[in-house]
């Protein structure tokens, strides 16, 4: 036991081992240790969604998962969505049809986006709805954001 | 966030010494998601941090084995709402899980901190409650099988000992068909906690159970054997007295914010009405067994 752990883990495909102090926080390590400042800090309390980032393919908020908790995981972040430096169709779809007004929210909703379509393909209206009911715009771009989704999805999987 | 102490432990045994050493400055860590949240304003100040998660006989979950389907200390909100098994014998808990915070939270929070933090928002609390759930414990004098209406006190207490730990939830296997619903009123769909929650499940012997939380320090179970509620016949002037006797444990608190106290009353009438109407149609239909 001790206030400082070692940590192994797979952050956007690249193996990291570190030791960190107990008390930071997932979101801490990722912005302050890795410099990964996509994934934003907001409301610290998981109601906003803005830290999400996937671990072992779901979805959780950064702010609320100590960084020692990930030990052993594979996390990616909205820096990892990229293919060969190029946003990736969802990234696309979003910049399409206009979902990022400030900004803000949308690595969040990027990432809880990116697993719904990992788990399925296909959603409907709804599913959007349901897996970004997490994540927060205070712009209310929610219109678009989640036709974004729906055309990504589409375009990924017709 | 303060410093602490971060233990791992890889069995019950271990984590029980573990809490056994540090006393009262020990917390239990399983989704963290009430936990990181108190320690981060400070009100949550932790020696050391016990992390269940790498103990493998705790996510042992989802199993139905001896007329139960239990449920371990770190199965979370998001294997509840999904398991088949839930699905099938226990309805009104995948309802209640599904309600939880956002899938970020539920992927996280798990049930049994969902009760041991005694919220009385809790969601899946009236479900437990109306399936008759039984919560295990291991402690340094031993295992203790206690029926969950005598876990809740109030708010954030429990009567769980210092140094006990909870290993896991067993859910009997209903021995009659039954039908079951869950609903909670709440201001949005997401990341918002209930300001009503209520299950209803009635069986082919006429036994309704009907729990209800949010509207006082601790979930209220209270169950009906006269027939009426649960006969499909029965009008609704014969089954109102009874509901309304049967809701007289609510006493929502002035002071919350997510909803007055006359509001909540008046809904609870009408969740009440309406989740038994579920639950009657669901039985007919033959969901749950």
């Amino acid at each position: 036991m001790s206030d400082r752990f070692p940590l192994d883990l797979t952050v956007n495909g690249q193996r990291y081992q570190v030791e960190v102090p107990v008390y930071h926080t997932l979101l801490d390590f990722l912005r302050d240790d890795l410099g990964l400042t996509g994934t934003k800090e907001c409301c610290v309390v998981g109601e906003c969604g803005a830290c999400t980032v996937i671990v072992d393919g779901r979805t959780v908020n950064s702010c609320l998962m100590l960084a020692v908790e990930a030990d052993g995981c594979e996390v990616i972040t909205v820096e990892g969505l990229a293919v060969d430096g190029k946003p990736n169709a969802l990234q696309r779809a979003f910049l399409e049809h206009g979902s990022a007004q400030c900004g803000f929210c949308i690595p969040g909703q990027l990432m809880s986006a990116q697993a719904l379509l990992m788990e399925n393909p296909h959603p409907k209206a709804e599913d959007v709805h349901e897996a970004l009911a997490g994540n927060l715009c205070r712009c209310a771009g929610y219109e678009q954001i989640t036709e974004a989704v729906l055309a990504a999805a589409e375009e990924v999987a017709p | 966030m303060q410093a602490f102490q971060y233990a791992r432990p890889e069995s019950v045994a271990e984590a029980l010494a573990i809490l056994a050493a540090h006393g009262p400055g020990a917390r239990i860590l399983a989704g963290g998601t009430d936990l990181v949240i108190g320690m981060r304003n400070g009100e949550i100040r932790p020696t050391v941090v016990i992390d269940l998660k790498r103990i493998a006989e705790l996510s042992a979950a989802l199993q139905v084995e001896d007329g139960h389907l239990r449920l371990g200390a770190t199965t979370v909100m998001r294997q509840v709402e999904r398991s088949p098994e839930v699905l099938r014998y226990f309805p009104a808990l995948a309802e209640a899980a599904g309600w939880v915070g956002s899938v970020q939270i539920r992927n996280r929070a798990t049930i049994v901190g969902n009760i041991c933090n005694a919220s009385p928002a809790a969601d899946t609390a009236p479900p437990l409650l109306v399936y008759g759930a039984v919560v295990l414990t291991a402690s340094p004098s031993g295992e203790r099988r206690l029926p969950i209406d005598d876990l809740f006190v109030r708010s954030g207490v429990t009567t769980l000992q210092p140094g006990e730990l909870v290993t896991g939830i067993d859910l009997p296997l209903p021995v009659k068909p039954m039908g079951s619903a869950y609903t909670r009123l709440t201001r949005r769909r997401g990341t918002d906690l209930a300001s009503i929650t209520l299950c209803v499940g009635v069986d082919e012997a006429g036994v309704t159970r009907l729990s209800y939380g949010s509207v006082g320090p601790r979930p209220v179970l209270v169950v009906d054997e006269t027939g009426t509620l649960a006969d499909p016949q029965a009008p609704d002037a014969a089954k109102a007295p009874i509901l309304e006797e049967m809701l007289a444990g609510a006493s929502p608190s002035p002071r919350s914010m997510r909803a007055g106290p006359e509001y909540r009353l008046a809904m609870l009438r009408v969740l009440g009405r309406r989740a038994l109407q579920t639950a009657i149609e669901r039985l007919a239909k033959g969901m749950a067994r």
